[in-house]
Formats: C-alpha cells, structure tokens, sequence
C-alpha cells in the first residue's frame, strides 16, 4: 500500500528485559505526581529522537486504544 | 487615570439626507458599518480603487483602551499600500528580545530581529487606538469616503439591486441606500443581530485582566512571558511594551475571581508590586478583565451584505490574530468588491472571499485554540506536557520550539486556485500565499512596484529577452480599465522594452524568494497574493488565469 515506515511489532532490541527494567526503576522513589512528570518529559524526549510522525501517530493512537480498552 | 492619550473627537455633521429634507440621498456602492480596524482599511482600499464609500459609526471616537496591541507585518505591508503605514510605525515600538520563564527561572530567550531585505518590520507594538486614529485621518484625506460619525445603524433591508439602511442621528433618522453594505460593527455585530444570523464556537472561561500602565521607571522593550511564577502561583503573566512608555501586564486569573473587585487599583497595585518590587512608580491608564470566545459565522457573504472582521469571527488574544486578521479581511474583500461594482466580475468573486477568509478564520481559531490551551492547561495531562516542554526547554532547543505563548499572525495562504508544476520549483513561497517583498536595486522595493490591480512579474536575463517571450504581450492585458502592471527583472537593461518596468536585482534576493530563473512568470493579486506561476507562459496563459480569478473559479 504505502512505503510510510509503521509502527515494529517485532523485537528491536537486545536487552528487552534490560530496557523494561529500566523504564520502571526510573520511577522507584517517586511520588505519582513525580512518576507522571517523568513520563511525559520522557514521551517529549523519544518524539523529538524518533523524529518520525507517522510513527509517533500510530504509537499513539495503539496505546491510547489499549489504555481505554484495559 | 492617567491619560497618555488624547482620545480625539471626531466632528459629527447633519448628513445631507436630513440637511436638505426633499434630498433623497444618493445611492452609495458600498456603505461600511464601524470604523474600528477593518471598515476604514477597507474604505481606504476603495477609495484607492475609485469607489465612493461611506462609512457609518455610532461613536464619534477611537477605540477605548490599548487593545489589539501588536501590528504584525503582513497589516503594516497593507497599511504601506494604503499609504498610512509612515505614522503607525513611526509612533509604534519595535522589540525583538523575548524571555520565557517558568517557575522562578528564564528557561530561554529568543531574538525576533528582523529578516533582512523586507521593507516592513515583522511587527510593531502599537495601542489600536493610535492606529484607528492613523486611519481614520487617512480617510479623512480621501474625497472619495464620506465618514460619518454619531450615525447609528438601527434597521436593515435587502433589496434585488440595493440595501436600505435605517440610520440614528442626533438630527433624526433617515434611510441610506448602498448596492453593498459591509458590516464591520464588531464582535457584538448588530447588523449579524439584525439578520438573526447564528455566531457559534467555544467558550472559554478563564479570566484575564489587564493592565496598562506608564512607568517613569527605565524598563527595557522586550516581551516577558511568565508561567508558574512566584509572584503569582499557578498561573501566567504577560509583559510587553507600547508606545509612550505605556506597557501591557496580562495576568491570567482563573474562573472565579470577582472582575469588579480584581479591577480595583489597589488590587493592581499589589499585583504590579508583587511583580517590579515596592518602588514601581507608575500610573495606571486602564484596566480590564476579560474572557474570550472562538467564533465564526457560517456565512461571511449574505446577499449585499458582507460581513468582515469581529462581526464574522473571533479568536482569544494569543498570536495577535484578532485586529490582524480583521486588516487581512478588508485587504482580500476591497480589490472584489471593485470588480464586481465595476461589473468586470460576477458575485462569484465575492464567494471567495467568503471562501478564503473563512478558511483563514478558521487557521486562526485553530492557532489561538493551542497556545490557549497551552497557557491555560484544562486536564492533567495537558499540564504534565506543558510543564514538561517548559522545564526541557532550557537545555533542549526542540522543547523550545513546542512552548506556545502566542504564534504571532503572519499573511494568510489561499488556496491555490490555479498551480503548475510545484515540483519544479524551490522558492519559499507557493501559489496563494502572500507576494514577498524584497530590495531592488535603486533602493526600490519590489512592493511598491506591484500597483494596485493584477501584476506580472517576469524573469529574464537581458532586458531584451523580454521582447521574444510569449508572455509579452501580457503588459497589454486589462482587467476592465486597469492595466496590468508587468515588472521584468533584468540583469542587463540592454534595451527599454515598451509596456515593462525594468529592474535589477543584483543582490538577487527577489529572485531567490521568487525562484526566478529566467523565463519564470508569476501573476500577483490586487491583495498581493500570488495567483499563478508558470516557467513558460503565454499571454494566453495568463489571460486564462485572470479570467478564472474574475470568474471567481474554484
């Protein structure tokens, strides 16, 4: 159909344990107002790196999907 | 308080419908309802264009209060036209030094210094009193505007070939007849009441207050934008200059405090010194609390009566877009209205009118509806991105670039009616956006070469290229009684060519901003918008175009 890059659904990376870990240890100590601050610099830092909106749109509208569906 | 100006009085006359009682008055071509921003741009517009206006107001003064304070530089590009643009920016404040704080800190600072090669400045700050006042004395010029003040606008009719207006005066009533009626009566538009025509969009409910002080103290011209601060928890504060060493302190409010008490000098008087310290010495000039509303009518274009400005759409202060948008709407509607009068074009040229404005209505609601919701989060979440763009910023340029204080408005872009090859070319600009200034040489300004109907511009290297080109026969194209204006960039002037302007470029900046390698042709609107380029045209070509516009073709 279309040659815009989408979303992986594949493993991209070599320490997936490592990398989840990582993301959830950054929040321990926080307070929840913290852990929401931390994670919309984060998603405000990974944006500008990933530099692909068409990607970002469609991480987006997959997660908020999942978020309302659970 | 204390008053920096004087606000003018302008002198209301018996109008002659009621001075000589048997006299049944004229009919007007067009008769303008306010003389806020947009109906004396708009009646000056006409006048240029050999059309008589009249120019109704119930009011015989400017504006009260600093308003719509920051002219951005597509208006003063059409107060330059309209030949009023000296006295705006000689009396206006230029800045280019704005600081972003968030918290008690500066996260950045930005420079605005003004691109290189354009005649007009990106803005000026200037209180919109002075600039109504500037236009009005433009008016006042023109043999062709009757402006006339105390008038009040009370019934309305439409007619097949005219509409009959009920006027107030002190003297008594009289009925105005006009083949069009131009309804700039503002926000409140009582013409839109009289019609019964709908005006829907948001609503938003934080308060604002603002305060227009002179201060004797030195402050330097620069914007101050605060979120977060210390002095005033939770909320935003905005600082910029005016002119008279007057400045602008916007404070947001939230939704409950109480206007009439929050208005109350002394109240100021703890908020200012909260802000500049104990030893601010200051005069307060004017105080206001507001809430703002986005909204557009469905409809700009009503039979004969058209309306323009705050009567057709309204948006919330941020990005200047309101007063801006209004002079924009005057600049599109005049040089239409003209044609049509003239009979040289149909009504279908005052649909796009409505076309282009209300798109450009809506870009403006979009823009001013984010850097609201920017400056004045409404969930949690809008917050936690907004706090943290704000707290990026200072180490992260791209974070800078997402904290929205206001996206200052700039010349609206058309949609583009007639296009070729967009691929082809590298200029900044395309079809349907505003015609770029530029330096020539000779000290001329590619602007005030345009005149002010349909203009070819043409590229060539020799002057004399000009002649064997299938385009030349385009300076002898008329729309109606107007000649087109045909301007050839030459490098060498080898021979005059009759029919062309000729000028240089030897700096090639025009050239660059129009992608003008030789045998390019753009075709420029009355309201310098560009409506067409080709890389090889024909007078045919460009007749077609122009008629497609008159026509007004989608």
């Amino acid at each position: 159909m279309s040659d815009a890059p989408s979303l992986r659904r594949e493993l991209n990376l070599s320490h997936p344990d490592d990398v989840y870990n990582l993301q959830v240890d950054a929040h321990k100590g926080l307070t929840r107002e913290q852990s929401e601050a931390l994670n919309a610099r984060l998603i405000l830092l990974l944006a500008n790196h990933l530099g692909d909106e068409d990607v970002l749109r469609q991480a987006v509208a997959t997660a908020r999907a999942s978020a309302i569906e659970s | 308080m204390a008053g920096s100006y004087q606000y003018p009085k302008f002198e209301y006359e018996p109008p002659p419908e009621l001075a000589v009682p048997s006299c049944a008055g004229r009919l007007w071509p067009v008769a303008i309802v306010g003389a806020g921003l947009c109906g004396p741009t708009l009646a000056l517009d006409l006048a240029r264009r050999g059309i008589d206006v009249v120019v109704l107001d119930e009011d015989d003064t400017v504006s009260f209060g600093s308003r719509s304070v920051c002219q951005a530089k597509r208006s003063l590009e059409i107060f330059d036209r309209l030949g009023v643009a000296a006295p705006i920016i000689a009396k206006g404040i230029t800045w280019d030094t704005g600081h972003i704080f968030f918290g008690s800190e500066k996260v950045y600072s930005f420079n605005l210094a003004p691109e290189r090669h354009f005649k007009m400045p990106p803005f000026i700050n200037l209180q919109q009193y002075y600039v109504e006042q500037f236009l009005i004395e433009g008016c006042q010029r023109s043999e062709r505007i009757d402006l006339r003040f105390r008038n009040k606008v009370t019934g309305l009719r439409q007619g097949n070939d005219h509409v009959a207006l009920q006027v107030e005066t002190p003297d008594g009533e009289y009925e105005l007849r006009a083949q069009y009626v131009v309804a700039c009566d503002g926000v409140r538009s009582p013409i839109r009441q009289m019609l019964g025509l709908p005006f829907k969009g948001e609503v938003f409910n934080d308060q604002f207050l603002i305060a227009d002080i002179r201060t004797r103290t030195d402050l330097p011209a620069e914007r101050h934008f605060w979120f977060d601060p210390p002095f005033h928890r939770g909320w935003s504060v905005l600082v910029h200059r005016q002119a008279d060493d007057v400045m602008r302190v916007d404070w947001q409010l939230g939704r409950d405090l109480d206007p009439a008490e929050e208005t109350q000098p002394q109240r100021i008087d703890q908020r200012l010194k909260a802000m500049f310290g104990s030893d601010l010495d200051y005069d307060l000039e004017w105080a206001s609390m507001y809430t703002f509303t986005c909204r557009s009518m469905e409809r700009y274009v009503h039979g004969r009566v058209i309306f323009a400005g705050d009567s057709a759409h309204v948006v919330s202060p941020f990005g200047a877009r309101g007063g801006n948008s209004a002079v924009q709407d005057a600049d599109n509607l005049g040089w239409k209205l003209a044609l049509v009068l003239e009979g040289v074009a149909g009504s279908g040229l005052l649909e796009t009118y409505h076309r282009e404005r209300h798109a450009a209505a809506q870009e403006n609601i979009r823009q001013s509806t984010r850097s609201t919701d920017f400056i004045t989060p409404k969930f949690a979440a809008s917050r936690l991105f907004r706090d943290g763009a704000l707290a990026l910023a200072r180490d992260f340029p791209f974070a800078r670039t997402m904290v929205n204080s206001g996206r200052l408005s700039t010349a609206s872009q058309y949609l583009a009616q007639s296009s070729v090859g967009d691929s082809e070319w590298s200029s900044s600009v395309g079809v349907g956006a505003a015609a770029p200034d530029g330096r020539l040489d000779g000290a001329l300004w590619l602007g005030d070469l345009f005149g002010d109907w349909f203009a070819v511009l043409a590229f060539v290297d020799k002057a004399s290229d000009l002649l064997a080109m299938p385009f030349f026969g385009a300076c002898r194209v008329k729309i109606g009684s107007h000649a087109i204006c045909a301007l050839g960039v030459a490098r060498d002037h080898d021979s005059a060519v009759p029919g062309w302007t000729l000028v240089r470029d030897s700096s090639g900046v025009v050239t660059q901003r129009y992608d003008g390698r030789p045998g390019t042709v753009w075709l420029v609107r009355p309201d310098r918008h560009l409506a067409a380029r080709w890389r090889h045209a024909s007078t045919g070509d460009i007749e077609n175009a122009l008629a497609h516009f008159t026509r007004g073709a989608p």
